[in-house]
């Protein structure tokens, strides 16, 4: 491609053609999706060996295994014969993997076990040469990411600064361990970027989500008052961003001498009651509504605030969207209860959130129809509160769009790579 | 006529389907103010998980009490919500009664709804297997209980600016 790139991405707008050009749309398939670390999997969704789940890298279907030995493996969803998937199931445990058309038959770390009437094969058919395809498969505090690449820098490498805020964001397991415990998946006529700029837009919040913001009793709406807590938006690098909008959820295990929300009071009465030390009872109490910031992570995945967020291109104008809820591994059923609860409240297809963004994000697609040649402006921002980022990154006020740059910019650099 | 005699009147399934058919044209007008006092307690369910043993430890796209049902009309009818503000128009048939449960003054039944939204140009169908848990009232029959199992409900949906 001849570097369009570079005159549809500037720093502080992006050319509408990025949300309703489909060669565009094929290319960023080829350049981001197959040379980046793409998320696939909670460690817990693969919860004991010979364990499976479907996901997608890009546009490509594939198996997410742990074997026998408890190692991961990422698999296209291909048998080698003649391309009919492998497994169709969401989830679930399997030891062999058996092609529904002619039977060929594999292990869950991609091996070909088994040909049937293997006698109609030549004598030197050999099974080693058509292992399920594997991807290069490496994970960071339970999330796992696969790449087509051999030879792109480390997972570690790749999420640089995001680290910190992954093990931050952890800790709403209450030292239980974090466990999916469901997911809510919808979908929306618009491009994978409108909501990768959604997940660092604080500046919606109040808006978009006023009734969500009405059916909070007054304690808990002003803990959602995104935009007036001093947050900020930190560029950490490799298009990833944080967005900070209540800076004392940040460390779940601080402040727990801080008194009970009265949201929580009759979850912290029935852990006491079930017999939990004050101890356990904070620490819950306090995981319990997640955490207060939005990791986003290029190109599909987020950490937000009490939940993962998976985008999974389509097309040009679809897009697929997982919230999969968390709790704690093992963590007292009403906790884990009050999260499910939290979660059903705001996202989903018939969350008193996820409608409305959904509508939104679809209304840009249909507006960006107009003005073909009109610019997308990402531009807004001043300067973060003085020493909240690190020193050295990046960073705008909380409503500031400096993550939507932060994505953008990465995305120029994979686009023109 | 005592109450109770009223209230333990058996519930036939010509009474339950009627039932069933005001309530979904009410919720196709929009009327959720009158479909708010047709409760009786209970839960207003839609599950994802169509294996799930109880609702209440799983994941799913809406289980309202009272008081989250409350919440939810009010934000359906405050006009601040986009997804709802005109939501999508929307025709529900609901055929196919089974009753799975009787009881005096109370029944269980389940029917299969077709429901046809409309929006941006755009047609999309939705259908589900329907429970209601019936309950006699000395006001009429109520709801004890509503799961809406849609057949998709665990793949990918879209935002529902409306009440199933």
């Amino acid at each position: 491609m001849t570097d369009p790139a570079n005159e549809l991405v500037r720093e502080d707008r992006v050319h509408t053609s990025l949300y309703t050009d489909p060669a565009l749309f094929d290319a960023e398939m080829d350049r981001i999706f197959k040379n980046s670390w793409v998320w696939v999997a909670h460690a817990s969704e693969l919860p004991g060996p010979n364990t499976f789940k479907t996901a997608h890298v890009g546009l490509e279907p594939v198996i997410v295994t742990r074997d026998k030995a408890g190692e991961v493996h990422v698999l296209l969803n291909r048998c080698r014969h003649r391309a009919a998937s492998v497994c169709e199931k969401k989830k679930g445990k399997a030891s062999v993997f058996v092609c529904p058309y002619h039977g060929w038959s594999y292990a869950p770390d991609g091996a070909l076990r088994m040909v049937p009437h293997a006698k109609g094969y030549p004598a030197d058919f050999d099974k080693d040469e058509f292992p399920l395809l594997s991807l290069r498969t490496e994970s960071y505090n339970g999330m796992i990411y696969a790449t087509f690449r051999d030879d792109i820098m480390p997972l570690e490498e790749w999420l640089g600064p995001a680290r910190k805020w992954i093990d931050l964001f952890m800790k709403q397991g209450a030292g239980f361990g974090v466990k999916a415990l469901g997911e809510h998946k919808f979908r929306f006529p618009g491009n994978w970027k409108i909501q990768l700029e959604n997940t660092t837009d604080a500046y919606h919040f109040p808006i978009v989500h006023k009734t969500f913001l009405d059916s909070l009793d007054e304690e808990t709406e002003d803990v959602f008052d995104v935009l007036g807590q001093g947050g900020w938006v930190e560029d950490l690098g490799n298009g990833h961003s944080v967005m900070v909008m209540i800076p004392d959820l940040i460390d779940l295990e601080d402040n727990l001498d801080a008194p009970i929300p009265e949201r929580f009071a009759a979850l912290a009465d029935e852990l006491r009651a079930e017999g939990h030390d004050e101890a356990l009872v904070r620490k819950v109490v306090r995981a319990v509504g997640g955490t207060g910031f939005n990791l986003n992570m290029f190109p599909n995945i987020a950490c937000s605030m009490a939940f993962f967020r998976v985008l999974r291109p389509v097309s040009v104008d679809e897009t697929e969207i997982q919230h999969i809820a968390i709790g704690m591994d093992g963590g007292p059923a009403p906790a884990n209860r009050m999260r499910l609860r939290l979660h059903e409240h705001f996202q989903g297809p018939m969350g008193f959130g996820t409608p409305d963004d959904a509508e939104g994000w679809e209304r840009v697609q249909r507006g960006a129809q107009a003005g073909q040649d009109v610019w997308i402006m990402v531009n807004r921002g001043v300067a973060a509160p003085d020493g909240v980022a690190e020193p050295g990154h990046n960073a705008g006020d909380v409503s500031s769009e400096t993550g939507m740059r932060a994505a953008y910019r990465m995305w120029k650099r994979m686009m023109e790579a | 006529m005592s109450t109770s005699a009223t209230i333990t009147a058996a519930i036939g399934l010509d009474e339950a389907a009627a039932f069933i058919w005001a309530e979904g044209e009410l919720l196709d007008r929009l009327a959720y103010k009158e479909w708010l006092p047709l409760w009786a307690g209970g839960h207003y369910v839609i599950p994802i998980d169509r294996d799930a043993s109880d609702p209440v430890d799983a994941l799913n796209i809406a289980y309202d009490d009272a008081t989250m049902r409350e919440a939810r009309v009010k934000r359906l009818l405050s006009g601040f919500s986009m997804s709802s503000a005109p939501p999508a128009r929307t025709v529900r048939s609901a055929s196919r009664f089974v009753v799975e449960e009787s009881a005096p003054g109370a029944l269980t039944v389940r029917c299969a709804q077709i429901l046809v939204e409309y929006k941006y140009g755009r047609t999309r169908t939705l259908a589900a297997d329907v429970t209601y848990r019936l309950v006699r009232t000395d006001a009429g029959l109520r709801m004890a209980g509503k799961s809406i199992l849609l057949l998709n409900s665990d793949e990918d949906l879209f935002g529902i600016g409306y009440l199933l």
